[in-house]
């Protein structure tokens, strides 16, 4: 204190500290004020999410869907309840994930699960009501001298809330006037004005002009709107949207009894139980309705020789594939990582980064680009490598495997060789040189000593990159389309099919859909996977380190 | 799993060569013993280094020519597959105009829908992970390991092995509901979104942990809330590890096919994975040079972030994540 020369240094240490307790004070105002706007930020985000739940099971409940509907309350009031409560942190932060996590991977697979029992797929995709409908709709003819009707075409006013959905408006013989959709059969209304038979203005309704009949000629010749609730009065069409006739459906559908006649040779359809309306003598009339058909799927995929023969074989190549891929893409990379990896070698990282390119390169887009290159007549490799040779790599059965293996080999080394590099450089380089000393040859020091080490550092990688190309859809489908076909089994499956392939193009590929089908493949490759998993993180002990 | 990976192979895995050698130079030039490369014998560079450049060349080679192949064929106007096997014979970027130019294959639109979803994809998945992954690795409670098991479990089975189901939901919501159902991209990116949690949690899991908790506590005295700590504090500590999740995931959605051809049926909506494979399976060897093209640019973007970023990837990778 008495030292007359530091008291410039006390004063000014004391404004420091007035400087930084003045920024401690903003920091902390400007937490608290970054509270509020969290918090108006929540309830904003809060009152959007309850609004959005509240309009859409609104919606759900219109059409009777009163279990989603519900579902969709108790969710938005879930998450509600969460932000809004204090305390419950993990749920705070895991909540967003989980809610995607939740509808989009687990409800999708208990789904495939239930849709594994159904008969879902073409002519089974609706309720019987629908089928009904259907049947009736798609076998009209015109009632024959039925009388004219004077029609306008319509469609709803107003942008909002509307369908472009078109209705037919017409003046009954008894003057009154009728609108109906062909959702919704002919209905009276007294709020539209009538000029010469002809309906010229509706309230909730524009009257289409004729230049907009003529642009949408295809949806008003399609349309048909049922004349009263019982199918069987028949139909009004029209083909010019001026004049309609009555149609009636060669069906008729009787529904004490459960079944459709046919008008011209009395044949009589059952619903028998099995999702079709179906004659004595097995004739089916589609389409059909869903209903749950039990095992019937699996059963199928085992008994039925057309099935079951190609399913044993996809399922053997999957294994195959999937176990050569990681075999030679680890091998290759292993080589490759251990060449590379000797710190003489100055030009390294040019390699590395050439080598990364093919593992940059999109996927999907290598697996085309070799798609061309292997094609027999004007491929690259054929005419140019080969020169001029006929080798038929994507058509031929054993080749076709070979050839995705060697894609594979191209699209996969890169990220082995990186994985084994970085594995390589954490194995401390006095393991070996130990070795030497005792007299073991560089190949049996790698044997004994890296290459364990390297397995059991790498391990799950390799497992997980099993698991990848077990699923590995797009090198499959996108070189060979799974081809070349087998044009003996009973579904679209080719020689290099793998398990997924197959299940798309079972449910989505060609003129017959099988979701059914499709879906219990999918559980049988989950059953696949769930197992190797298990067993590999059994053998791993990953998952005990887990804490 | 070695969870520690991140922080452990991140240097040992990229910079090993800089900062040894270089910090040192100066004293090694000096010194009697350095520069072994130019004064060996052949026999013995051959024998250390040289083969290893013969390998190389040889991997160079089967790495780049499919490349170099795409390449010519797209310089090379009006080509169809055969004309493309004369590597370079014509240059011109002709075809990259026509590609902008035909109306049934509409690239700019796919190239631009891939972009967009690609992003908000990326963007939520990182979002939606880091936030799970703060809670596994900040917070104890109960059903945490249960939850972590879980997830690796999750990330065993892909969303595309539920494809039909996704397909049958997303048509039952259209009926509802047509902007978020089938040919919806915001349908599709609410899809992606559910694998988030799946494929990156983990993984940014183990790299939340190697962030020492005094922290997180040193900011909690201080009065930092728990979401001040998390995105002020956390999230820039992690960023590595965030650039990782957002680049993989962002290239697994430009690669994805099948649940984007599933959904999306509209041209003029679809990504580039299914337009292309569309555009190559309708014309098959005609336009080649076209297809080429659009191959090309769609390759740019990714090849170029995983140039850009490939030290950070490297770590990502041996940090369990498969492409």
């Amino acid at each position: 204190m008495a030292d007359g020369s530091t008291t410039s240094r006390p004063v000014r240490e004391t404004s420091r500290r007035r400087a930084r307790r003045q920024k401690q004070a903003s920091t902390l105002i400007e937490a608290t004020s970054s509270g509020w706007k969290l918090m108006l930020f929540k309830i904003v985000v809060l009152s959007l999410l309850c609004a959005t739940a509240v309009y859409a099971a609104l919606v759900l409940f219109m059409i009777e869907r009163w279990l989603v509907g519900s579902l969709v309350i108790i969710g938005a009031a879930a998450l509600t309840w969460i932000y809004l409560k204090r305390g419950v942190l993990p749920a705070k932060y895991l909540a967003p994930g989980l809610v995607f996590l939740l509808i989009f991977q687990i409800f999708v697979v208990l789904y495939s699960g239930y849709v594994a029992f159904t008969n879902y797929g073409t002519g089974h995709n609706s309720t019987k009501d629908h089928a009904i409908q259907a049947i009736m709709l798609q076998s009209q003819d015109r009632v024959p001298d039925s009388p004219t009707y004077q029609v306008s075409v319509l469609e709803e006013a107003g942008e909002l809330l509307t369908t472009d959905q078109l209705y037919l408006a017409v003046v009954s013989a008894d003057d009154e006037i009728l609108i109906g959709s062909a959702e919704q059969p002919l209905e009276p209304t007294d709020q539209a004005t009538v000029e010469d038979g002809r309906v010229v203005a509706a309230e909730g309704f524009e009257v289409l002009e004729f230049h907009q009949l003529l642009e949408r000629q295809t949806e008003i010749t399609d349309l048909s709107v049922a004349i009263s609730e019982d199918p069987n009065d028949g139909y009004l069409r029209t083909q010019d949207g001026q004049r309609a006739y009555v149609y009636t459906s060669r069906y008729i559908y009787d529904e004490a009894a459960d079944t459709m006649t046919s008008s011209e040779t009395g044949t009589v359809y059952r619903d028998t139980g099995e999702g079709a309306f179906i004659a004595e003598d097995g004739d089916q009339l589609l389409p059909g309705w869903r209903i749950n058909v039990g095992m019937d799927n699996f059963v199928r995929a085992v008994t039925e020789e057309s099935i079951r023969g190609p399913l044993i074989y996809v399922t053997l190549w999957t294994f195959a594939f999937a176990f050569l891929s990681v075999a030679t893409t680890f091998a290759l990379g292993l080589f490759l990582a251990m060449v590379f990896n000797d710190k003489r070698m100055t030009s390294r990282k040019y390699y590395r980064l050439v080598m990364i390119l093919p593992y940059a390169f999109p996927g999907f887009l290598s697996a085309l680009v070799w798609a061309g290159m292997m094609n027999q007549e004007f491929g690259f490799l054929n005419n140019v490598l080969f020169g001029g040779a006929a080798i038929p790599w994507l058509t031929d059965p054993w080749l076709a495997k070979i050839s995705i293996l060697i894609v594979n080999l191209w699209l996969g080394f890169p990220y082995m060789f990186l994985v084994c590099t970085g594995a390589l450089q954490s194995i401390p380089e006095e393991l070996s040189e130990a070795a030497q000393v005792d007299g073991a040859k560089p190949f049996q020091a790698f044997r004994s000593i890296k290459l364990p080490l390297l397995l059991t550092a790498l391990a799950p990688l390799l497992i997980s990159s099993f698991a990848f190309n077990f699923n590995n859809f797009n090198l499959v489908y996108m070189l060979t389309g799974g081809g070349p076909r087998d044009v003996s089994a009973g579904v679209s499956v080719g020689s290099t099919d793998i398990l997924i392939s197959m299940v798309y193009k079972v449910a989505f590929v060609g003129a017959q859909a099988d979701y059914g089908l499709a879906s219990a493949f999918s559980i049988l490759i989950f059953i696949i996977v769930g197992t190797i998993s298990v067993v590999a993180f059994r053998r791993t002990k990953a998952l005990e380190e887990l804490n | 799993m070695a969870v520690t990976a991140p922080g452990s192979t991140l240097p040992a895995a990229a910079p090993a060569q800089p900062s040894g050698p270089e910090s040192r130079r100066w004293y090694r030039k000096r010194t009697s013993e350095s520069a072994p490369l130019t004064r060996r014998p052949f026999r013995k560079w051959w024998r250390e280094t040289g083969w290893r450049h013969l390998v190389g060349a040889a991997v160079v080679v089967f790495s780049v020519f499919p490349l170099v192949y795409v390449l010519s064929a797209s310089l090379n106007p009006g080509g169809t597959l055969i004309s493309a096997n004369s590597l370079f014979s014509n240059v011109s970027l002709g075809s990259y105009v026509e590609l902008f130019n035909r109306p049934q294959q509409p690239y700019a639109a796919w190239f631009l829908n891939t972009l967009v979803i690609g992003l908000s994809a990326s963007a939520g998945s990182v979002l939606l992970g880091a936030l799970a992954a703060y809670a596994f690795s900040r917070m104890r409670f109960t059903g945490r390991r249960m939850g972590l098991i879980t997830l690796v479990l999750v990330q065993m089975f892909p969303q595309l092995l539920a494809m039909v189901a996704i397909f049958l939901l997303m048509m039952g919501i259209s009926e509802v509901f047509p902007g978020l159902g089938l040919n919806s991209q915001i349908g599709l990116i609410m899809v992606y979104l559910g694998g988030a949690l799946g494929v990156n949690t983990y993984l940014m899991y183990g790299f939340f942990n190697t962030v020492p908790t005094s922290i997180d506590e040193a900011a909690h005295i201080d009065g930092a809330g728990h979401a001040r700590i998390f995105f002020t504090i956390i999230l820039p500590l992690v960023s590595p590890i965030l650039a990782v999740v957002a680049l993989l995931s962002l290239v697994a959605t430009l690669s994805e096919f099948v649940i984007a051809s599933v959904l999306l049926r509209d041209p003029e909506r679809q990504t580039l994975a299914v337009g292309l494979f569309q555009f190559i399976s309708q014309e098959t060897s005609q336009n080649w040079s076209v297809f080429a093209a659009g191959a090309v640019l769609a390759a740019v973007i990714p090849v170029a972030l995983f140039l850009l970023l490939q030290r950070y990837i490297v770590s990502g990778l041996t940090a369990g994540s498969v492409k």
